[in-house]
Protein backbone atom coordinates (compact mmCIF):
# COMPACT_ATOMS: atom_id res chain seq x y z
CA UNK A 1 0.00 0.00 0.00
CA UNK A 2 3.01 2.28 0.25
CA UNK A 3 2.62 5.32 -1.93
CA UNK A 4 -1.11 4.84 -2.48
CA UNK A 5 -2.94 8.16 -2.27
CA UNK A 6 -6.45 7.30 -3.33
CA UNK A 7 -8.91 7.88 -0.50
CA UNK A 8 -6.06 8.74 1.85
CA UNK A 9 -6.27 11.14 4.79
CA UNK A 10 -5.90 14.78 3.78
CA UNK A 11 -2.40 16.14 4.33
CA UNK A 12 -3.54 19.77 4.51
CA UNK A 13 -1.48 21.54 7.16
CA UNK A 14 1.17 18.81 7.36
CA UNK A 15 4.71 19.72 6.38
CA UNK A 16 5.35 16.47 4.52
CA UNK A 17 8.87 17.49 3.52
CA UNK A 18 9.95 17.44 7.18
CA UNK A 19 7.96 14.47 8.44
CA UNK A 20 8.04 10.71 7.91
CA UNK A 21 4.28 10.19 7.80
CA UNK A 22 2.61 6.82 8.27
CA UNK A 23 -1.13 6.93 7.81
CA UNK A 24 -4.03 4.83 6.67
CA UNK A 25 -7.38 3.34 7.44
CA UNK A 26 -8.70 0.43 9.48
CA UNK A 27 -11.43 -1.62 7.81
CA UNK A 28 -13.65 -4.54 8.78
CA UNK A 29 -14.55 -5.93 5.38
CA UNK A 30 -15.32 -2.72 3.51
CA UNK A 31 -16.55 -0.83 6.58
CA UNK A 32 -14.27 1.72 8.28
CA UNK A 33 -13.64 0.91 11.96
CA UNK A 34 -13.97 4.11 13.99
CA UNK A 35 -13.26 2.73 17.45
CA UNK A 36 -9.99 0.95 16.82
CA UNK A 37 -6.60 1.73 18.35
CA UNK A 38 -3.44 1.71 16.25
CA UNK A 39 -0.11 1.35 18.06
CA UNK A 40 3.22 2.23 16.46
CA UNK A 41 6.02 -0.12 17.53
CA UNK A 42 9.68 0.55 16.76
CA UNK A 43 12.14 -1.88 15.15
CA UNK A 44 12.67 -3.62 18.51
CA UNK A 45 8.94 -4.00 19.07
CA UNK A 46 8.87 -1.22 21.68
CA UNK A 47 5.77 0.95 21.85
CA UNK A 48 6.27 4.42 20.36
CA UNK A 49 2.79 5.90 19.98
CA UNK A 50 -0.87 5.08 19.75
CA UNK A 51 -3.88 6.77 18.20
CA UNK A 52 -7.59 6.01 18.13
CA UNK A 53 -9.04 5.88 14.63
CA UNK A 54 -11.24 8.73 13.41
CA UNK A 55 -14.92 8.43 12.51
CA UNK A 56 -13.79 7.33 9.04
CA UNK A 57 -11.34 4.75 10.43
CA UNK A 58 -8.27 6.84 9.63
CA UNK A 59 -5.07 7.25 11.63
CA UNK A 60 -1.72 9.07 11.23
CA UNK A 61 1.75 8.97 12.78
CA UNK A 62 4.79 11.20 12.45
CA UNK A 63 7.54 8.62 12.66
CA UNK A 64 11.22 8.60 11.81
CA UNK A 65 13.11 6.95 8.96
CA UNK A 66 13.07 3.17 9.14
CA UNK A 67 10.97 0.11 9.73
CA UNK A 68 7.96 0.18 12.03
CA UNK A 69 5.12 -2.12 13.02
CA UNK A 70 1.50 -1.05 13.36
CA UNK A 71 -0.46 -3.09 15.91
CA UNK A 72 -4.18 -2.58 15.49
CA UNK A 73 -6.64 -3.37 18.29
CA UNK A 74 -10.37 -3.32 17.60
CA UNK A 75 -13.37 -4.53 19.61
CA UNK A 76 -14.17 -8.19 19.01
CA UNK A 77 -11.13 -8.74 16.80
CA UNK A 78 -7.68 -10.23 17.23
CA UNK A 79 -4.78 -7.72 17.15
CA UNK A 80 -3.31 -7.26 13.64
CA UNK A 81 0.38 -6.46 13.08
CA UNK A 82 1.39 -4.66 9.86
CA UNK A 83 4.97 -3.79 8.91
CA UNK A 84 5.66 -0.45 7.28
CA UNK A 85 8.71 1.53 6.18
CA UNK A 86 8.71 5.29 6.76
CA UNK A 87 10.97 7.91 5.21
CA UNK A 88 11.18 11.66 5.76
CA UNK A 89 9.50 13.51 2.93
CA UNK A 90 7.14 10.70 2.05
CA UNK A 91 3.79 9.34 3.14
CA UNK A 92 3.43 5.61 3.81
CA UNK A 93 -0.23 4.69 3.26
CA UNK A 94 -1.41 1.54 5.01
CA UNK A 95 -4.72 -0.29 4.96
CA UNK A 96 -5.40 -2.55 7.95
CA UNK A 97 -8.07 -5.24 7.78
CA UNK A 98 -9.41 -6.59 11.06
CA UNK A 99 -11.39 -9.79 11.36
CA UNK A 100 -15.13 -9.58 10.77
CA UNK B 1 -1.15 3.36 48.61
CA UNK B 2 -1.88 0.14 46.81
CA UNK B 3 -3.64 -1.22 43.76
CA UNK B 4 -6.85 -1.74 45.77
CA UNK B 5 -6.91 1.91 46.88
CA UNK B 6 -5.98 3.57 43.64
CA UNK B 7 -7.31 1.49 40.74
CA UNK B 8 -10.78 0.29 39.75
CA UNK B 9 -11.85 -2.03 36.94
CA UNK B 10 -14.19 -1.19 34.08
CA UNK B 11 -16.70 -3.62 35.57
CA UNK B 12 -16.55 -1.84 38.94
CA UNK B 13 -17.24 1.45 37.18
CA UNK B 14 -20.16 -0.03 35.26
CA UNK B 15 -21.57 -1.47 38.50
CA UNK B 16 -21.25 1.92 40.24
CA UNK B 17 -22.56 4.29 37.56
CA UNK B 18 -25.45 5.30 39.80
CA UNK B 19 -23.68 5.20 43.15
CA UNK B 20 -23.79 8.48 45.08
CA UNK B 21 -20.48 10.00 46.06
CA UNK B 22 -18.59 8.70 43.03
CA UNK B 23 -17.67 11.24 40.35
CA UNK B 24 -16.39 10.01 37.02
CA UNK B 25 -14.11 12.47 35.23
CA UNK B 26 -12.75 12.07 31.69
CA UNK B 27 -9.45 13.77 30.82
CA UNK B 28 -8.04 13.27 27.33
CA UNK B 29 -5.12 14.46 25.31
CA UNK B 30 -7.64 14.82 22.48
CA UNK B 31 -9.89 17.23 24.32
CA UNK B 32 -12.78 16.58 21.91
CA UNK B 33 -12.96 12.84 22.70
CA UNK B 34 -15.46 13.38 25.53
CA UNK B 35 -17.78 15.32 23.25
CA UNK B 36 -17.99 12.37 20.84
CA UNK B 37 -19.09 10.03 23.62
CA UNK B 38 -18.25 9.35 27.26
CA UNK B 39 -19.18 7.06 30.12
CA UNK B 40 -22.65 7.91 31.41
CA UNK B 41 -22.53 10.52 34.16
CA UNK B 42 -18.90 11.45 33.56
CA UNK B 43 -17.87 15.10 33.54
CA UNK B 44 -15.00 16.47 31.48
CA UNK B 45 -11.85 18.29 32.46
CA UNK B 46 -9.90 19.91 29.63
CA UNK B 47 -6.22 19.65 30.55
CA UNK B 48 -5.28 22.56 28.28
CA UNK B 49 -7.79 25.06 29.65
CA UNK B 50 -9.08 23.78 33.00
CA UNK B 51 -5.77 22.60 34.44
CA UNK B 52 -3.24 25.09 32.98
CA UNK B 53 -2.73 28.74 33.70
CA UNK B 54 -3.65 30.52 30.48
CA UNK B 55 -0.74 32.99 30.59
CA UNK B 56 2.28 31.50 32.37
CA UNK B 57 3.44 27.91 31.93
CA UNK B 58 2.14 26.51 35.21
CA UNK B 59 -0.87 24.89 36.78
CA UNK B 60 -3.96 26.74 37.87
CA UNK B 61 -3.43 27.96 41.42
CA UNK B 62 -5.21 26.67 44.49
CA UNK B 63 -8.05 29.20 44.29
CA UNK B 64 -8.62 28.48 40.59
CA UNK B 65 -8.65 24.73 41.27
CA UNK B 66 -11.18 25.26 44.04
CA UNK B 67 -13.35 27.36 41.73
CA UNK B 68 -13.09 24.77 38.95
CA UNK B 69 -14.15 21.80 41.06
CA UNK B 70 -16.85 23.79 42.83
CA UNK B 71 -18.34 24.84 39.52
CA UNK B 72 -18.19 21.27 38.15
CA UNK B 73 -19.91 19.89 41.23
CA UNK B 74 -17.10 17.91 42.84
CA UNK B 75 -17.04 17.67 46.66
CA UNK B 76 -14.06 17.09 48.92
CA UNK B 77 -15.46 13.79 50.16
CA UNK B 78 -16.34 12.44 46.69
CA UNK B 79 -14.53 9.44 45.28
CA UNK B 80 -13.07 10.79 42.05
CA UNK B 81 -12.57 8.16 39.33
CA UNK B 82 -10.47 9.39 36.42
CA UNK B 83 -10.22 7.87 32.98
CA UNK B 84 -9.13 8.94 29.53
CA UNK B 85 -7.63 8.02 26.21
CA UNK B 86 -3.99 7.28 25.41
CA UNK B 87 -3.79 4.58 28.06
CA UNK B 88 -4.80 7.06 30.75
CA UNK B 89 -1.83 9.42 30.20
CA UNK B 90 -3.83 12.54 30.95
CA UNK B 91 -6.06 10.80 33.45
CA UNK B 92 -2.92 9.83 35.37
CA UNK B 93 -1.75 13.43 35.01
CA UNK B 94 -5.07 14.60 36.50
CA UNK B 95 -4.78 11.95 39.24
CA UNK B 96 -1.37 13.33 40.20
CA UNK B 97 -2.82 16.86 39.97
CA UNK B 98 -5.72 15.97 42.33
CA UNK B 99 -3.17 14.49 44.74
CA UNK B 100 -1.05 17.62 44.40
CA UNK B 101 -3.98 19.67 45.66
CA UNK B 102 -4.76 17.19 48.41
CA UNK B 103 -7.87 15.34 47.20
CA UNK B 104 -8.07 12.25 49.40
CA UNK B 105 -9.98 9.66 47.41
CA UNK B 106 -8.89 9.47 43.77
CA UNK B 107 -8.81 6.39 41.59
CA UNK B 108 -7.95 5.50 38.01
CA UNK B 109 -10.13 3.34 35.80
CA UNK B 110 -7.70 0.58 34.81
CA UNK B 111 -7.23 0.70 31.04
CA UNK B 112 -9.11 3.97 30.69
CA UNK B 113 -11.22 4.79 27.71
CA UNK B 114 -9.51 2.26 25.46
CA UNK B 115 -10.34 -0.69 27.70
CA UNK B 116 -13.91 0.57 28.01
CA UNK B 117 -14.24 0.82 24.21
CA UNK B 118 -12.50 -2.48 23.47
CA UNK B 119 -14.94 -4.12 25.89
CA UNK B 120 -17.76 -2.60 23.76
CA UNK B 121 -19.20 -0.90 26.86
CA UNK B 122 -21.72 1.91 26.42
CA UNK B 123 -20.77 5.53 25.71
CA UNK B 124 -23.25 8.38 25.62
CA UNK B 125 -23.28 11.99 24.44
CA UNK B 126 -25.71 13.06 27.19
CA UNK B 127 -24.25 15.73 29.40
CA UNK B 128 -24.71 15.23 33.16
CA UNK B 129 -25.73 18.08 35.42
CA UNK B 130 -24.17 18.37 38.85
CA UNK B 131 -25.06 20.96 41.48
CA UNK B 132 -22.26 23.36 42.36
CA UNK B 133 -20.29 22.66 45.53
CA UNK B 134 -17.86 24.52 47.73
CA UNK B 135 -14.59 22.70 47.14
CA UNK B 136 -11.55 23.34 49.34
CA UNK B 137 -8.09 22.48 48.04
CA UNK B 138 -4.86 22.15 50.03
CA UNK B 139 -1.56 23.85 49.31
CA UNK B 140 0.37 22.00 46.60
CA UNK B 141 2.14 18.93 47.97
CA UNK B 142 5.75 19.67 47.09
CA UNK B 143 6.77 16.10 47.91
CA UNK B 144 5.39 14.85 44.58
CA UNK B 145 6.35 17.67 42.17
CA UNK B 146 9.91 18.28 40.92
CA UNK B 147 11.20 21.47 39.32
CA UNK B 148 14.14 22.01 36.98
CA UNK B 149 16.84 22.88 39.53
CA UNK B 150 16.07 19.78 41.55
CA UNK B 151 16.25 17.71 38.37
CA UNK B 152 19.65 19.13 37.43
CA UNK B 153 20.88 18.48 40.99
CA UNK B 154 19.62 14.89 40.77
CA UNK B 155 22.03 13.98 37.95
CA UNK B 156 24.15 11.10 39.20
CA UNK B 157 22.50 11.31 42.64
CA UNK B 158 18.82 10.31 42.48
CA UNK B 159 16.95 7.94 40.22
CA UNK B 160 15.96 9.82 37.08
CA UNK B 161 13.44 7.84 35.07
CA UNK B 162 12.79 9.08 31.56
CA UNK B 163 9.61 7.39 30.40
CA UNK B 164 9.56 8.56 26.79
CA UNK B 165 9.93 6.11 23.90
CA UNK B 166 13.49 4.86 23.20
CA UNK B 167 13.74 7.03 20.07
CA UNK B 168 12.82 10.19 21.99
CA UNK B 169 15.25 9.30 24.80
CA UNK B 170 18.08 8.71 22.35
CA UNK B 171 17.35 11.95 20.52
CA UNK B 172 16.11 10.38 17.29
CA UNK B 173 12.59 11.78 17.79
CA UNK B 174 11.53 14.98 19.57
CA UNK B 175 7.92 14.12 20.36
CA UNK B 176 5.65 11.09 20.54
CA UNK B 177 5.13 9.84 17.01
CA UNK B 178 1.48 10.84 16.84
CA UNK B 179 2.60 14.49 16.98
CA UNK B 180 4.57 16.56 14.45
CA UNK B 181 8.31 16.39 15.16
CA UNK B 182 9.29 20.02 14.62
CA UNK B 183 10.19 21.33 18.10
CA UNK B 184 12.32 24.15 19.48
CA UNK B 185 14.28 22.27 22.14
CA UNK B 186 17.38 20.10 21.81
CA UNK B 187 16.97 16.33 21.50
CA UNK B 188 18.32 13.79 23.99
CA UNK B 189 17.96 13.07 27.71
CA UNK B 190 19.15 14.13 31.16
CA UNK B 191 22.53 12.43 31.78
CA UNK B 192 22.28 9.38 34.10
CA UNK B 193 18.51 9.10 33.57
CA UNK B 194 17.42 5.57 32.76
CA UNK B 195 14.90 4.93 30.01
CA UNK B 196 11.89 2.90 31.07
CA UNK B 197 9.14 3.78 28.58
CA UNK B 198 5.79 4.28 30.35
CA UNK B 199 4.37 1.64 28.01
CA UNK B 200 6.40 -1.09 29.71
CA UNK B 201 3.99 -0.73 32.63
CA UNK B 202 0.87 -1.28 30.55
CA UNK B 203 -0.69 -4.15 28.66
CA UNK B 204 -1.85 -3.63 25.07
CA UNK B 205 -5.39 -2.93 26.31
CA UNK B 206 -4.11 -0.12 28.53
CA UNK B 207 -4.50 -1.92 31.88
CA UNK B 208 -1.54 -1.93 34.26
CA UNK B 209 0.66 -4.98 34.50
CA UNK B 210 0.70 -6.93 37.79
CA UNK B 211 2.71 -5.62 40.73
CA UNK B 212 5.10 -8.54 40.33
CA UNK B 213 5.70 -7.75 36.65
CA UNK B 214 6.13 -4.05 37.46
CA UNK B 215 8.70 -4.73 40.19
CA UNK B 216 10.61 -6.93 37.75
CA UNK B 217 10.58 -4.24 35.01
CA UNK B 218 11.90 -1.40 37.18
CA UNK B 219 14.33 -3.66 39.05
CA UNK B 220 15.80 -4.97 35.79
CA UNK B 221 16.11 -1.40 34.51
CA UNK B 222 18.29 -0.51 37.50
CA UNK B 223 15.86 1.61 39.51
CA UNK B 224 17.17 1.67 43.08
CA UNK B 225 14.06 1.98 45.25
CA UNK B 226 16.12 3.03 48.28
CA UNK B 227 16.82 6.31 46.46
CA UNK B 228 14.52 9.20 45.70
CA UNK B 229 13.07 9.15 42.19
CA UNK B 230 12.13 11.83 39.68
CA UNK B 231 10.09 10.78 36.65
CA UNK B 232 10.04 12.85 33.48
CA UNK B 233 8.89 12.69 29.88
CA UNK B 234 8.13 15.49 27.38
CA UNK B 235 5.43 17.55 29.14
CA UNK B 236 4.82 15.54 32.31
CA UNK B 237 1.79 13.47 31.40
CA UNK B 238 3.40 10.14 30.52
CA UNK B 239 5.63 10.51 33.57
CA UNK B 240 2.45 10.89 35.66
CA UNK B 241 1.57 7.39 34.46
CA UNK B 242 4.93 6.09 35.75
CA UNK B 243 4.66 8.23 38.91
CA UNK B 244 1.34 6.45 39.52
CA UNK B 245 2.97 3.05 39.07
CA UNK B 246 5.95 3.72 41.32
CA UNK B 247 4.16 5.70 44.04
CA UNK B 248 0.62 4.36 44.09
CA UNK B 249 0.94 0.76 42.87
CA UNK B 250 4.43 -0.20 44.07
CA UNK B 251 4.46 2.11 47.10
CA UNK B 252 7.89 3.70 46.64
CA UNK B 253 8.32 6.35 49.32
CA UNK B 254 9.71 9.31 47.43
CA UNK B 255 8.66 9.76 43.82
CA UNK B 256 8.26 13.14 42.15
CA UNK B 257 6.93 14.04 38.74
CA UNK B 258 8.89 16.69 36.82
CA UNK B 259 6.10 18.30 34.80
CA UNK B 260 8.48 20.74 33.09
CA UNK B 261 10.05 17.61 31.59
CA UNK B 262 11.88 17.62 28.28
CA UNK B 263 10.16 20.68 26.78
CA UNK B 264 11.68 22.66 29.65
CA UNK B 265 14.94 20.80 30.23
CA UNK B 266 15.77 20.55 26.52
CA UNK B 267 15.39 24.34 26.23
CA UNK B 268 17.62 25.27 29.21
CA UNK B 269 20.89 27.03 28.43
CA UNK B 270 24.01 25.33 29.72
CA UNK B 271 22.64 22.10 31.21
CA UNK B 272 24.22 18.77 30.24
CA UNK B 273 22.42 16.61 27.66
CA UNK B 274 23.18 13.00 26.72
CA UNK B 275 22.48 11.55 23.28
CA UNK B 276 22.07 7.92 22.29
CA UNK B 277 20.69 4.86 24.00
CA UNK B 278 22.97 4.90 27.08
CA UNK B 279 22.28 6.99 30.24
CA UNK B 280 25.62 8.83 29.98
CA UNK B 281 27.91 10.17 32.69
CA UNK B 282 27.19 12.69 35.44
Amino acid sequence: MCGAKEGGLSLDGVNVAKEAVIQGQVLRGEEPVSNAYVRLLDRSGEFTAEVPTSASGHFRFFAGDGEWTLRTLAPKAEPVDTRVVAATGSVAEVQVLVSA
Amino acid sequence: MSRENSLVTAQWVEDNLDTDGIVLIEVDEDTTAYDKGHIRGAIKLDWTTDLQDQVRRDFVDRAQFEALLSERGVSNDDTVVLYGGNNNWFAAYAYWYFKLYGHQDVKLLDGGRKKWELDSRELTDELPSRAATTYTAQEQDSSIRAFRDETVAAIGVKNLVDVRSPDEYAGRLLAPAHLPQEQAQRAGHVPTSINVPWSKAANDDGTFKSDEELREIYGAAGLDDSKETIALCRIGERSSHTWFVLKELLGHQSVKNYDGSWTEYGSLVGVPVALGDEPGEA
